[in-house]
């Protein structure tokens, strides 16, 4: 439980974190350190340098506006699921971070961090893809964004390049006529999705679905979206029939992962169950 | 005075544990204190080839590397087993570090010693082992072939011992001639005790005095002095003070003598500093000893009306790499002992094989011994009242030992003290409300939602005695235990126990114990336990025992304590010790208003001036030992109802009712405490717990992101009560309450969700996938409710 022996800073702006970030082979950004302190800690990551960006207060911020909620990299999931602009704004957001972790990880851990580690099993992944965020991110050669689409790209991999960071992921705020909603089946060990589906629709004034996404994580290497479900509904009433209908077989169990917890199988299963539940969910917000 | 037998008060320990003043093993800082890490293998079997321990001597802050090797060159002997299963058990040796080859992940194979913990951690990735890897043998019937590879060259077969109990033709004989006859083939999965606090152990000897202090978190710190002196070091055992402080859990896991308390006790007198060893939690899932794992098949025969009237088991048990303390006693002794249960059978015979393979060791768990056995029969009576179409509260209802049969006779050596088991199971129906329930059960299931309702009526055997018993059935120890009662000259007493507290309330309950008594403020009672150089030797705590046993002891003490100040009270009264009473803490000539106090007393026994000297020593203190009579046997009846999500296979427990009969209670509260915990333990590994290892031996749950421990919020309240029937041998009249909750729950639980399924089995633990398969094999079986053979895995 003694991690490598590393050096420490503190950057005091994003533009400090970096230039350290370029200036060190191997520096790691330290947001919550919820996932990277435990990997140093069993020696499974060893970097030479950590920059803690708990300084820099403005990457903490959550601000909303009539149409985009705006979540700073540094925002922990406490504060995402207690902040009156993400209940207002994207209320599924706070939900599902009052389902991570434990209070402990929820208190430090944060959605930048979560993004940027990009575990497969975590759950802002689906949520981000669901709800269409734009990721904003800056680096040596400027700052751009990535739409969440792009951004999951294998096992802990993003679309982040080189030295850059993350500082803030914008979601379209919810527009009436529109609902989402996060159905997750966690890990009973460890607490993270198993399988998590994020849903999120948009109906018209008769009811017929003029708009969805689906975002699953914890069943595959990376987060993903199920265009496929997303396309059978499109044009229907979100009745209990057509959501299972589209739902049934939405993914093929040799693309997905199978260890201790669940095999391919049964995560295939659990994703159609899981869709299934949050799609009806989403649909009666929707319709509200 | 308070009355305080019966009264729920609260843990004095608290306080310093909710408050973070524990003292715990690791809170131990010595001057001069060096650090052990230990190089540990990364294989399940292999030839040590040689150890190139240069490069981390050269680390900086590194004082010394040893090895096996170096262990065995001076003299330490392997370490013991501590108990015999039949003449011809193979006992291979157990080395403090592997010499020769490794046998299971994470045996240790070198270890540094350091100033600082991480200069000893990163200096031991310095030592270089180089390792012939040998195929493993994980699984216990391959084990048992014979081209498997073989854990020792000394165990053919791997092999440890083959044991037997009961009359095999007699049970033959019944189960030939019987109505009906209901077999059970079940894996009792292995389960990983995690306490809280990780094993520590200091060493710590003084060159000058030669004595060596040895702080361990320790179930039982005598046994440790004694094997580690007797027969590991051959230190003079005078000169050896073990010392367990407080210990954040056991659960059995700390009951046995470990390769690092040898390690640290040599280690200090090589290094000539204290050493200290802490283990990672990482280290504690392959190093602290594990529990059941079992391979069992049984049959049980029926009479057409449905009374037991033979049970034949057959039982694997896999032991791991070595054989820890007890190891070979727990699935024996401790598990075919049990088989009788709460009925009548006429005819057991139960067979076990102990089989060593690739992994880490195995030994008492919570229970250890008594939930295999209770599992298997309560599983059993569940499947047979399936099979005959009974009501499963009845069939057992049918087959219970009546109160008038005690003392009762087992087929399997047992004779239970006490018992009214239908008084237990009538209170359990009334308060789950049986007949509503399974209405409720109908109606829902009407409703397409899937609700069981499981049953448990158990016993369990604690405080193994005596110590003849103990010594004939193979036990290289006496089970008695000590009380010592220290009255000081202001009336304030301390007790000194040989049992040991690490969680359980002792220093509360004994204290209670003892203030009731002696009719004086509990707070003027403290308890001390856990360390040798203090206490009178004392066998530990484990096996629900420490009130039965260790509180009997002071019991004894306490009689004496009292015999002799009504001596020093008559003689202050003029009066005689006949015409005294004491109440209220005060000796009184009866029918007068002359009386003295305990205080009073207490300061007349050691300022002697008016004392009868000739006939009384000075002071007023005693020890105690106490041999019980027989084993306790508490017992209950435990009854569930659960949910099951066709949909994802979660299993959801609606209601848990506990009727428990642990005999008298001191503090109901702590008693309750354990039942609660224990019941989650045993619901752990009916829904979560399992360690599972891969064909090379490697663990693949070696964390607590794959081992999956119960939490708070998997569980209902708990709805418990209690029946009192004194055990009539101990002078508390207490049988034990560790362990009746995890011995109860698991099968209780794993019955529900069969029912709530409509399967014959699921195995453990009943995971959400393997539930699910289970309503899927249901559903496709087509026949919803009671499948007779829709075995799902």
């Amino acid at each position: 439980m003694i991690p490598y022996a590393f050096e420490y800073t503190r950057a005091g702006s994003v533009d400090e974190a970096l230039a350290l970030l370029a200036d060190h082979d191997n520096a790691k950004l330290l947001a919550g350190g919820h996932s990277l302190i435990p990997a140093m800690k069993l020696r499974l990551s060893n970097p030479s340098m950590l920059i803690d960006l708990s300084g820099i207060g403005e990457l903490s911020q959550i601000t909303a506006t009539d149409t985009a909620l705006h979540v700073g990299a540094l925002a922990t999931h406490r504060a995402v699921e207690t902040s009156d602009a993400v209940r207002v704004a994207c209320n599924v957001l706070a939900e599902a971070a009052g389902g991570i972790g434990d209070p402990q990880v929820r208190n430090k851990g944060t959605i930048g961090g979560s993004l940027a580690h990009a575990d497969p099993a975590a759950d802002y992944p689906a949520l981000v893809l669901a709800l269409n965020a734009a990721i904003k991110v800056v680096g040596p050669d400027g700052a751009r964004i990535i739409p969440a689409e792009d951004f999951f790209v294998d096992l802990f991999r993003t679309a982040l390049a080189d030295g850059e960071m993350i500082t803030e992921i914008v979601f379209p705020a919810l527009r009436a006529g529109t609902g989402a909603a996060y159905a997750k089946f966690p890990n009973p060990a460890s607490k993270y999705a198993v399988v998590g589906v994020a849903a999120w629709v948009e109906v018209d004034e008769h009811g017929m679905c003029t708009g969805s996404r689906v975002g699953v994580t914890g069943a595959a290497s990376h987060a993903f979206r199920a265009s496929n479900v997303e396309f059978e509904l499109s044009g229907k009433s979100l009745d209990d029939q057509t959501i299972a209908d589209a739902v049934a077989n939405m993914v093929d169990p040799a693309d997905l992962l199978s260890d201790l917890s669940a095999s391919d199988e049964y995560r295939a299963h659990l994703c159609s169950v899981m869709a299934k539940r949050a799609l009806t969910t989403a649909a009666q917000r929707a319709m509200g | 005075m308070p009355e305080y037998i019966g009264s729920s008060v609260k843990r004095v320990e608290d306080k310093r544990f909710i408050t973070g003043r524990g003292r715990y093993t690791d809170d131990i800082v010595l001057p001069n204190m060096t650090y052990a890490s230990i190089v540990r293998s990364p294989y399940a079997h292999a030839h040590i080839i040689g150890i190139d321990t240069e490069a981390a001597r050269n680390h900086p802050g590194v004082v010394a590397v040893f090895t096996g090797q170096d262990i065995v060159d001076d003299g330490i002997n392997p370490i013991p087993t501590g108990w015999q299963i039949g003449p011809d058990m193979k006992e291979p040796p157990h080395h403090t570090l592997a010499v020769d080859k490794v046998r299971h992940v994470g045996d240790g194979v070198a270890v540094v010693i350091a100033e600082s913990k991480d200069a000893a951690q990163d200096a031991a990735e310095k030592v270089a082992v180089s390792y012939d890897p040998l195929p493993a043998v994980v699984d216990m019937n391959e084990a048992l072939g014979d081209n498997a590879p073989l854990v020792h060259d000394g165990a053919p077969n791997n092999l440890s011992f083959t044991w037997e109990l009961g009359d095999k033709a007699a049970t033959d004989e019944a189960l030939a001639a019987a109505h009906h006859v209901t077999t059970y083939e079940l894996v009792n999965q292995r389960l990983i005790p995690n306490a809280i606090e990780p094993r520590c152990v200091v060493g710590d000897h003084n060159a000058a005095t030669d004595d060596l202090t040895l702080y361990t978190s320790s179930q039982n710190p005598h046994l440790i002095r004694l094997l580690l002196c007797a027969f590991v070091t051959g230190l003079p055992e005078h000169k050896v003070r073990v010392v367990s402080p407080d210990v954040g859990g056991g659960f059995g896991s700390k009951i046995f003598h470990y390769p690092e308390e040898v390690l640290c006790a040599w280690a200090t007198r090589k290094v000539g500093r204290p050493v200290k060893w802490t283990a990672e939690r990482s280290e504690s899932f392959v190093t602290d000893a594990q529990g059941r794992d079992h391979l069992t098949t049984a049959e049980m025969g029926f009479d057409a009306g449905g009374h037991a009237v033979g049970l034949r088991v057959t039982t694997t048990a896999n032991m791991g790499a070595y054989l820890s303390t007890f190891a070979g006693g727990i699935p024996t002794w401790l598990y075919g002992t049990l088989l009788a249960g709460q009925y009548t059978t006429p005819a057991i015979y139960v067979q076990t094989k102990g089989v060593f393979t690739n992994t880490v060791p195995v030994d008492a768990l919570r229970g250890a011994g008594r939930p295999e056995a209770t599992f298997l029969l309560e599983r059993l009576m569940e499947l047979a009242a399936k099979e005959m179409d009974r009501d499963p509260a009845e069939l057992r209802r049918m087959n219970l030992i009546q109160p008038d049969q005690f003392p009762y006779e087992t087929p399997v050596v047992l004779q239970y003290d006490s018992g009214n088991y239908e008084a237990a199971l009538d209170k359990a129906l009334g308060m789950i409300g049986y007949e509503e329930l399974r209405q409720e059960q109908q109606q829902a299931r009407a409703d397409g939602r899937l609700i069981g309702i499981g049953f448990s009526t158990y016993i369990e055997a604690c405080g193994i005695a005596p110590s003849a018993v103990a010594g004939a059935i193979g036990a290289r120890a006496g089970l008695y235990d000590s009380g010592m009662i220290r009255v000081h000259p202001t009336g304030k007493v301390q007790v000194y126990t040989g049992v040991h507290s690490h969680g359980q309330g002792h220093e509360t309950t004994f204290a209670q114990l003892v203030a009731h008594h002696l009719q004086i403020p509990m707070e003027d009672v403290e308890l001390v336990h856990g360390d040798t150089a203090q206490i009178p030797f004392g066998m530990g705590t484990y096996g629900s025992r420490s009130l039965a046993v260790g509180g009997s002891a002071i019991y004894k003490a306490l009689e004496k304590v009292l015999n002799k100040a009504r001596k020093i009270a008559a003689h202050a009264l003029e009066a005689s010790e006949d015409d005294l009473e004491y109440v209220g803490g005060q000796f009184t000539v009866k029918g007068t208003d002359r009386s003295v106090g305990f205080g009073d007393v207490a300061l007349t026994a050691y300022v002697p001036h008016n004392y009868p000297i000739e006939e009384l020593e000075p002071g007023l203190e005693f020890n105690a030992f106490y041999d019980p009579k027989n084993f306790t046997f508490p017992f209950g009846a435990h009854i569930c109802a659960v949910e099951v999500d066709p949909e994802t296979g979660t299993v959801e427990i609606l209601r848990y009712v506990a009727v428990d009969d642990v005999g008298e209670v001191i503090n109901p509260m702590i008693v309750e405490g354990q039942v609660h915990g224990g019941i989650a333990h045993g619901i752990g590994q009916a829904l979560f717990e399992g360690a599972v290892y891969d064909e090379d031996g490697q663990l693949l749950t070696g964390s607590y992101m794959d081992y999956t421990m119960p939490r708070a919020a998997d569980l209902p309240m708990f709805e418990v009560d209690r029946t009192v029937t004194p055990c009539p041998h101990n002078p508390i009249g207490a049988k034990g309450a560790g362990e009746t909750g995890t011995i109860a729950s698991t099968p209780c639980i794993v019955n529900a969700v069969c029912d709530a399924v409509g399967v014959r089995d699921i195995q453990m633990p009943l995971t959400p996938e393997r539930v699910w398969r289970a309503v899927h094999a249901a559903q496709s079986g087509g026949n919803g409710h009671l499948g007779g053979n829709g075995q799902a895995s």
